[in-house]
């Protein structure tokens, strides 16, 4: 029996959230404002998406954490923790046997189901920021829906560097409607951003919470003759061998030697453990030992 | 023929000051408007309550919009307003930096009132902001550079081009050389004069220098203490003044 409430928050606060959720799923890519609380950890370390996720979990729940893609990371360790002593519900890093994934920075590799959620961190909600400082003159540019300042941040790429630079948190427009910024994921997920399970972000320290409700329209931005690319490393994975996941550049030695290797860990190993092996990687049987 | 902008008794008040009171007046499609008048006279209140920037406190702005003929633009809803706003209206500030994104590059500032209405092909954004930079006298390899590496005439015209590259009908100007040395002065009121006799803009122009006016206006407003006090012809009002404060103002050029 854990000392602290279930999940961490307070009923109230938890309801509160809930209602937060739930106007964000009415109106999809709309940023709900809500009171977001102090959790026990820095601003910057998911504080947004562990209220959101504290606020969905059930007690039978089994809840997976990924930071940019992988299961082991100090923040994804961490937060599973926060979890497994304050909600005692079971863990995995399995993508298909959780029913609550909160993730930091990448959408699982393997499609979710409609009976999923996920749960992003999000560090700044809102897209039109670093054009637009006035949080007054942002909120009515979304409700007027004059997104033209989206698309000057486009040509200013385009005219700096050729393409279009912008290579995460690319913002997309949601259902024809609201301009949304997707958290930091690789434009490389955008378009998975189209799937079965609920999506929800979670910003802490900026007050905000959005949604997209299974399969919403999810289109991101681009010019006619400049057309979205989601763009990855041109390798397979060094390990598995796969071609079609989003991979990490890890640098080997200081003679300039890399690697690149699924980001999405659990995606990772469930193909090694299927037989497939890459150039740098070894049957998973003996790398188990 | 209707006026572009019909202006009936606007009155602006801060708390117990006038701000401006009793103005109204027809601006007719092509036309160019000064309004004079010393500092706190009520120009710029008045400038502003046309433009939509500040909801006056009685009277109406009717403006003959494209689609529906003349409509009030004081109790037009907002969305509607910020559309002319940035589509047949235009407003140039008296300080650049206050118009333009500064943290943007020329050709962006340019585009952004083209990308506001719907533009969405880079090739044809790029080539409207080149074919803009040329007319206002910007040399196109300025193109990618931002405002804050362009001198004060430069920025003064890389908002006009900013402003005009959608076709607007009605350019709003507050002081547009104010805080230029005379001789940027005059090159840029050679290229606004070109501009609005070539696309057959109509203009409201707030100044305190009767040289502008001169040069640009066909008619002529006089303020005083937030009400008119003379309005006709622009030569008319500065060759032979009725009113003892244009007269002041007028005797008090400075000759060289």
């Amino acid at each position: 029996m854990s000392d602290y409430n279930f999940a961490y928050l307070d009923e109230q606060t938890k309801r509160m959230i809930r209602r937060a959720i739930l106007k964000g799923l009415a109106v999809p890519g709309y940023q709900v404002p809500f009171a977001s609380r102090e959790m026990p950890m820095p601003y910057g370390w998911g504080t947004g998406g562990v209220q959101v996720s504290a606020a969905v979990l059930c007690p039978e729940d089994t809840m997976k954490v990924i930071d940019q893609g992988a299961d082991d990371t100090t923040n994804a360790v961490s937060i599973r923790k926060f979890f497994e002593n304050t909600a005692e519900v079971a863990t995995t890093e399995a993508t298909e046997e959780a029913d609550v994934i909160q993730t930091r920075h990448r959408i699982p590799e393997q499609d979710l189901r409609e009976d999923q959620i996920l749960v992003y961190q999000v560090p700044i909600p809102e897209p039109l920021r670093f054009l637009e400082p006035s949080e007054v003159e942002t909120r009515k540019m979304h409700a007027l829906e004059e997104y033209g300042l989206m698309h000057v941040k486009l040509y200013e790429d385009i005219a700096r560097n050729g393409a279009i630079a912008t290579a995460y948190a690319y913002p997309v427009k949601v259902e024809g409607r609201y301009v949304m910024d997707p958290s930091p994921i690789p434009k490389f997920d955008n378009p998975k951003l189209e799937m079965a399970a609920v999506q929800l972000f979670g910003a802490g320290r900026e007050q905000r919470i959005y949604a997209l409700p299974p399969y919403t329209q999810v289109v991101s931005l681009d010019f006619e003759d400049h057309p979205f690319d989601p763009s990855k490393a041109d390798h397979p994975c060094a390990l598995c061998g796969s071609e079609d996941s989003y991979l990490d550049e890890v640098i080997m030695d200081d003679s300039g030697r890399r690697m690149f290797v699924c980001s999405d860990t659990d995606y990772c190993q469930s193909r090694r453990m299927a037989g497939h092996v890459g150039t740098e990687g070894v049957p998973f049987e003996e790398a188990s030992l | 023929m209707t006026p572009l902008l019909q202006v009936r008794d606007i009155a602006k008040f801060y708390g117990g000051r006038i701000g401006c009171t009793d103005v109204s007046f027809d601006l007719y499609p092509g036309e160019v408007l000064g309004i004079v008048g010393e500092s706190g006279s009520g120009k710029s209140t008045l400038l502003n309550c046309l433009a939509g920037h500040l909801p006056p406190d009685q009277g109406e702005v009717l403006f003959d919009t494209r689609a529906d003929g003349p409509r009030d633009t004081v109790t037009m809803s907002e969305p509607e307003r910020r559309m002319l706003g940035r589509t047949d209206w235009a407003f140039v500030h008296q300080h650049a930096r206050d118009g333009l994104r500064m943290g943007v590059s020329a050709g962006g500032n340019v585009g952004e009132r083209l990308m506001a209405v719907g533009a969405c092909h880079y090739g044809d954004i790029r080539e409207q902001a080149l074919d803009w930079l040329d007319r206002v006298e910007i040399s196109g390899d300025r193109i990618d550079d931002r405002p804050s590496a362009f001198s004060g005439g430069m920025q003064q015209r890389l908002q006009i081009a900013r402003n005009l590259v959608t076709g607007p009908r009605l350019v709003f100007m507050d002081e547009p050389t104010g805080g230029l040395d005379v001789s940027v002065q005059a090159r840029l009121l050679d290229l606004l004069r070109g501009l609005v006799r070539d696309m057959g803009l109509s203009a409201i122009i707030v100044t305190h220098d009767l040289a502008v006016v001169r040069l640009l206006a066909d008619r002529l407003m006089v303020m005083k203490s937030g009400h008119v006090v003379e309005q006709g012809l622009t030569d008319q009002v500065l060759d032979d003044p009725q009113h003892g404060y244009t007269q002041l103002l007028v005797s008090s050029v400075l000759q060289v």
